[in-house]
């Protein structure tokens, strides 16, 4: 789509987009490409001297059992965040959508986790789920439940898991909703007057006229998942124990600030914005899709 | 509603109100640890009814931080916060909005190489590129600055495509007419166009605002000094070692203090929050 009518002017545009495509270039091209650059260097460990090593770095990546391990966590991290995220937010919003009284309140009090810094997020759970202290520990301990999340790994992501859902239910839930609102009640209708029962009416009419909406939200769950939940992750379990909880992003940060491996760390960033690559590809292909619909 | 359910109508109150009573439940613990005495939350179980310490220890945090963490005053991070919440939505709506109006209304060399620049920076988050973006910044001096903490961030893809799509529904009639009446581009931009554009901005600014408060990676890497924290990191520092030897009732009072302003926002200003929500993600 393009305008038919135009202003001319030989410098007025290039004033306009220069102080973005400022931006854009010092902190964003420019980072990138030395990302791609370091990835193929090897550092000596003053950070004095650099040689061109090519791939070696991707390939000791790749043999490396850690990484391969992050890379097992992340996937298992991303899709139960994904997966029980989806799920509740579906439940919420088609109960939300059925009720007349009090609708608007139940929206207010189930979007304001929306605002909670994901780093928050992960610390108030933590308190929660403390070992010692916390309250939900108590009240497992009563089930003979024994809750330690510092030493038991999965504990450690399920906690994880939790607080990145918990933050995350919101914004599903809006889009579920919107969602739902615009699925013609005439149909709905027509089964009702059919026979249909509720729950066949919701997994054979509204389930997959939702599919847009909720295949939108798996991969917006996935990047979330993979990318925002550094703070959960950072502010409660920070990786442990033994790597159980190291997402790829969490490694990336780990190995280049605190290990200071320049190359492995800047090889596994490469890695990620292949996969940032992908899930863009992935979702404007679904928006394309989702206009024709 | 198309037929009465009432067994049905009941379930899903019930949901709704176990969904509401389960996303609210870790807040309600956290201000009821924000009034407790350090004590009281140590015994276990901890009371779940509020005691009589809010005055205290807000102004402990507010005033002197933590003793035994970061002894950074909160109300000082509350500031560095506010004003990356101010600035960055501020300073992208200002740069997207131009940038469009040169995408959308003229025509120039370079015009699509630009498109497609602005375009692919969806694809660098920060964590893609930390230690590079990290040394730019300190090669440019701007480790614990306002500009450090801010500039990286204002330059957004998806707030110049909202602007690029909203400029594209505005009718050609009206740029017409501001042309046959002798306007220039810039006359035609101040005077029809941002007007019309108030409820966009108004949406993103939403949007944005909970971003730059809630921005956790960006200043951890880049704020070294204790004075130049946010709330979130702030909070952070001040978990110093296992579960016993924090002082929770203060943490908690500075959980709450963080949480306050993106969500009053998000609370008060929620029709133009679900909107920006929603556009942005088109």
């Amino acid at each position: 789509m393009e305008k038919r009518v135009l202003f001319r002017s030989a410098w007025l545009p290039y004033v306009l987009v220069a102080p973005q495509i400022a931006i854009t270039i010092v902190f964003f091209f420019w980072p990138a490409t030395q990302a791609v650059w370091y990835s193929f260097q090897l550092q000596d460990a003053f950070g004095l001297k650099s040689q061109f090593v090519g791939l070696a770095n991707f390939s000791a990546l790749f043999r490396d059992s850690n990484y391969l391990e992050s890379f097992k966590v992340t996937a298992l991290f991303s899709a139960l965040v994904a997966f029980s995220g989806i799920a509740i937010s579906l439940l919420l919003a088609a109960m939300a959508d059925r009720v007349l009284r009090g609708a608007l309140a139940y929206k207010t009090l189930l979007i304001w986790p929306y605002a909670v810094a994901p780093a928050i997020a992960g610390v108030l759970w933590a308190f929660l789920f403390a070992p010692s202290i916390g309250i939900v520990t108590y009240v497992l301990k009563g089930f003979g439940i024994d809750w330690n999340w510092i030493i038991q790994s999965d504990q450690a992501m399920a906690l994880v898991v939790i607080a990145a859902v918990w933050k995350q239910i919101s914004y599903n839930f809006l889009f579920f909703l919107a969602g739902l609102q615009s699925i013609p009640k005439s149909l709905i209708e027509a089964a009702a007057i059919d026979g249909a029962s509720p729950s066949r009416r919701f997994w054979t009419i509204v389930f997959p006229l939702l599919s847009p909406t909720t295949f939108f939200l798996l991969v917006i769950n996935m990047i979330y998942a993979f990318f925002d939940t550094f703070g959960v992750i950072d502010a409660t379990t920070q990786g442990g124990p033994a790597q159980a909880t190291q997402i790829l992003v969490y490694k990336v940060y780990h190995d280049g600030v605190k290990a200071a491996d320049l190359g492995g760390s800047s090889a596994q960033s490469v890695i990620l914005m292949f996969i940032v690559i992908t899930l863009t590809v992935l979702q404007f292909r679904f928006i394309e899709r989702k206009v024709q619909y | 509603m198309v037929e009465n359910r009432p067994w049905l109508t009941f379930f899903s109150h019930a949901v709704l109100i176990a969904g509401v009573l389960a996303v609210a439940f870790p807040l309600y613990v956290t201000f009821v640890a924000s009034t407790l005495t350090l004590e009281q939350i140590m015994q276990v179980p901890m009371p779940l009814t509020p005691g009589d310490q809010l005055v205290q220890n807000y102004s402990q945090v507010l005033g002197a931080g933590t003793t035994t963490g970061s002894r950074a005053a909160v109300s000082s991070m509350l500031v560095n916060s506010m004003v990356m919440a101010l600035v960055i939505p501020l300073g992208k709506i200002t740069i997207s909005v131009i940038s469009a109006f040169a995408l959308v209304y003229f025509r120039f060399p370079l015009r699509g190489f630009i498109f497609w620049m602005i375009f692919v920076t969806l694809m660098l988050p920060v964590e893609v590129r930390i230690i590079p973006t990290f040394k730019v910044i300190a090669d440019l001096g701007m480790l614990n600055t306002y500009a450090g903490l801010t500039v990286p961030l204002i330059a957004s893809a998806t707030a110049t495509f909202l602007f690029r799509q909203f400029f594209m529904t505005v009718p050609d009639e009206l740029a017409e007419a501001a042309r046959v009446d002798g306007a220039g581009p810039m006359r035609f931009f101040w005077d029809v166009l941002l007007p019309l554009s108030k409820t966009t901005m108004a949406a993103l600014f939403v949007i944005q605002f909970i971003y730059g408060w809630n921005q956790y990676l960006w200043p951890l890497l880049i704020t070294t000094d204790e004075s130049m924290y946010t709330a979130v990191i702030g909070i952070k520092r001040m978990i110093v070692g296992s579960d016993a030897a924090n002082e929770w009732n203060l943490i908690m009072a500075t959980a709450i203090l963080a949480m306050l302003p993106p969500a009053v926002v998000v609370v008060l200003m929620q029709k133009w929050f679900v909107k920006g929500l929603v556009e942005t993600e088109k």
